[in-house]
């Protein structure tokens, strides 16, 4: 740790040390980790088969593979956007670049009830592109492709916002070298780019899988909300732990230990990758 | 988790190489043209609609539905609600930051990893676990659900990593040897802290309070179990699209669209950082 033997410069007496440690940690505790841990007690408290039962309905597996799809979608796209904008905000040099980048950050401060609103007003069947897709036979609205949008919507700026300051920070000289030695730009792309910004973004894919995995507020908006065909995994928690109905709870909240093992997972990720995080410094 | 200095296009090399300019001019076009057709087809046109989809009724209808007594509560329970989670999470958040930082125990690297929790979790369940906590059943016999208390809570756990990251690393970064001289020269532990530390930290304290306040003008996964009938503007918007009366929905959206927008702007005014 950056801070490991560093002088008391506020001279703290011990009591108020450990006061402040122990409000500090209770509060954590209390708003983190004891919610997480009554929920997974809460899934096993009627054994681990009744958990792993209502993991395995039908509705369950398709809500696990549709969660997974829509990442699949999202995750990619958003990564190729992600490292292009990047790109062409950093070392590119046209005029437009100034209000692009502006615009990128949208997504995070638009309320998710917002772009579901957004998406159906302009791909539902009223919509303004909606029309053409419809009478061509392709919903998107209250099915799965508006759903993948909606998902790619708010998971949009995150590589970017990776990738952009490790551009910075990399400068340009190397890249410059290679073309000077003949390289194309695709090329210097491959060979010099991509490896010097890697963990940035595989940072950003991370934070980009973790959100695509967990939004709710505009995939709900979207969905049809039919079981077995357009629940995601959090949209399946929602349904259950609203049904009042023998041991629905129960199954709430197996899914949302589903959706929590899963988010260890990206946790550990984050961790493991974070670039600029405060200790790694 | 958090840093992204906002205005990369302003901070790009701007002695840019006449070679480089000559060779790159077509494909940069290009992909700034890409790049803009991906936001406009994903984001901006849809937010567009949601504008015109407000205004297509005039700016009266516009105004008389932000100004029905739901719309209004809605707003005000909103901001009241995102303004305490702000102050608490200043507070609590920086004293996480500062134990975090300045005190050594053991076990220190699992709450650091810790305070991102809530940014992996999936917001339901940190809805559902806060159901289950202090909800009918509760095994600590609190029950908050369906109160402004529980909206209270829920919006905390979601915060809380906003204000922690970005304390934190200023904190780190911050010289001691003020603090050594001002503690030397005879200043209390409390004046120290109020005319040193806190100064230095103020930008970051208010820029990951007001990430946080913006949070919780938009948040809806973590509510939606726990909400009740507490009238929350984002509940309130999902209502009105599930019963189906778009322009309400979208006239309510065009406040809280502005208000986010102005909470953006007044962000990279102070030149911080924009997380998510």
């Amino acid at each position: 740790m950056a801070c490991a033997g560093w002088g008391d410069a506020l001279r703290i007496s011990r009591p108020a040390t450990l006061s402040l440690r122990a409000v500090a940690l209770l509060y954590l505790a209390l708003l983190l980790l004891l919610p997480l841990g009554v929920v997974f007690v809460r899934t096993f408290e009627h054994g681990i088969g009744t958990a792993w039962n209502w993991m395995t309905t039908p509705a369950a597996v398709s809500a696990f593979w549709l969660t997974v799809k829509l990442a699949a979608i999202a995750v990619p796209l958003n990564t190729i956007f992600g490292v292009g904008c990047a790109l062409v905000l950093v070392r590119g040099h046209g005029r437009g670049r100034a209000v692009l980048d502006s615009l990128i950050d949208l997504p995070f401060v638009v309320s998710p009830v917002i772009v579901g609103l957004a998406l159906i007003l302009v791909y539902g069947e009223q919509g303004w592109f909606g029309k053409w897709f419809v009478q061509h036979g392709i919903p998107i609205i209250y099915s799965w492709p508006g759903m993948a949008i909606a998902t790619i919507f708010v998971s949009l700026p995150f590589v970017v916002r990776e990738v952009a300051p490790v551009l910075i920070e990399i400068g340009d000289e190397q890249e410059q070298a290679a073309a000077t030695l003949g390289a194309s730009s695709w090329q210097t792309f491959w060979r010099i780019t991509l490896p010097s910004i890697r963990w940035g973004v595989a940072y950003g894919v991370v934070l980009t899988t973790a959100r695509a995995l967990g939004e709710i507020g505009a995939v709900l908006v979207v969905s049809s909300n039919v079981a077995g065909q357009t629940l995601t995994l959090p949209l399946l928690v929602n349904q259950r732990a609203d049904q009042i109905g023998a041991g629905q709870i129960t199954g709430a909240y197996s899914a949302a230990t589903e959706l929590a093992i899963m988010s260890l997972i990206v946790l550990l990720a984050m961790t493991v990758l974070g670039p600029r995080r405060p200790e790694s410094r | 988790m958090s840093t992204s200095t906002s205005g990369y296009a302003a901070t790009a090399p701007s002695a840019t190489p006449r070679r480089r300019a000559r060779r790159g001019a077509h494909t940069s076009g290009l992909g700034l043209g890409l790049c803009t057709l991906y936001m406009s087809v994903i984001v901006l046109i849809p937010l567009a609609a949601v504008v015109v989809q407000a205004f297509n009724q005039g700016l009266s209808t516009f105004w008389d539905s932000v100004t029905t007594t739901v719309s209004l509560r809605a707003l005000g329970e909103t901001l009241l609600a995102a303004l305490i989670v702000a102050a608490i999470g200043a507070v609590m958040g920086t004293m996480v930051a500062w134990v975090l930082v300045r005190d050594q125990f053991p076990g220190k690297r699992f709450i650091n990893a810790l305070i991102d929790l809530p940014f992996a979790l999936p917001t339901i369940v940190a809805g559902l676990t806060l159901l289950a906590l202090y909800g009918p059943g509760s095994p600590v016999g609190i029950h908050l659900a369906y109160t402004r208390a529980a909206v209270i809570v829920a919006l905390l756990f979601v915060t809380l990593p906003f204000v922690v990251r970005s304390v934190q690393p200023v904190l780190i970064e911050l010289d001691q040897e003020v603090e050594e001289a001002a503690a030397s020269l005879g200043a209390s532990n409390a004046i120290t802290f109020r005319r040193i530390v806190l100064p230095a930290l103020r930008p970051s304290i208010l820029s990951g309070a007001a990430l946080a306040f913006a949070r919780c003008v938009g948040e809806i996964g973590s509510l939606l179990l726990i909400v009740g009938k507490v009238q929350i503007a984002s509940i309130v918007i999902f209502d009105d699209i599930e019963g189906d009366a778009p322009h309400a929905a979208a006239s309510l959206s065009v406040v809280l669209l502005v208000l986010s927008l102005l909470i953006l702007i007044g962000l990279r005014r102070l030149g911080g950082r924009v997380a998510h």
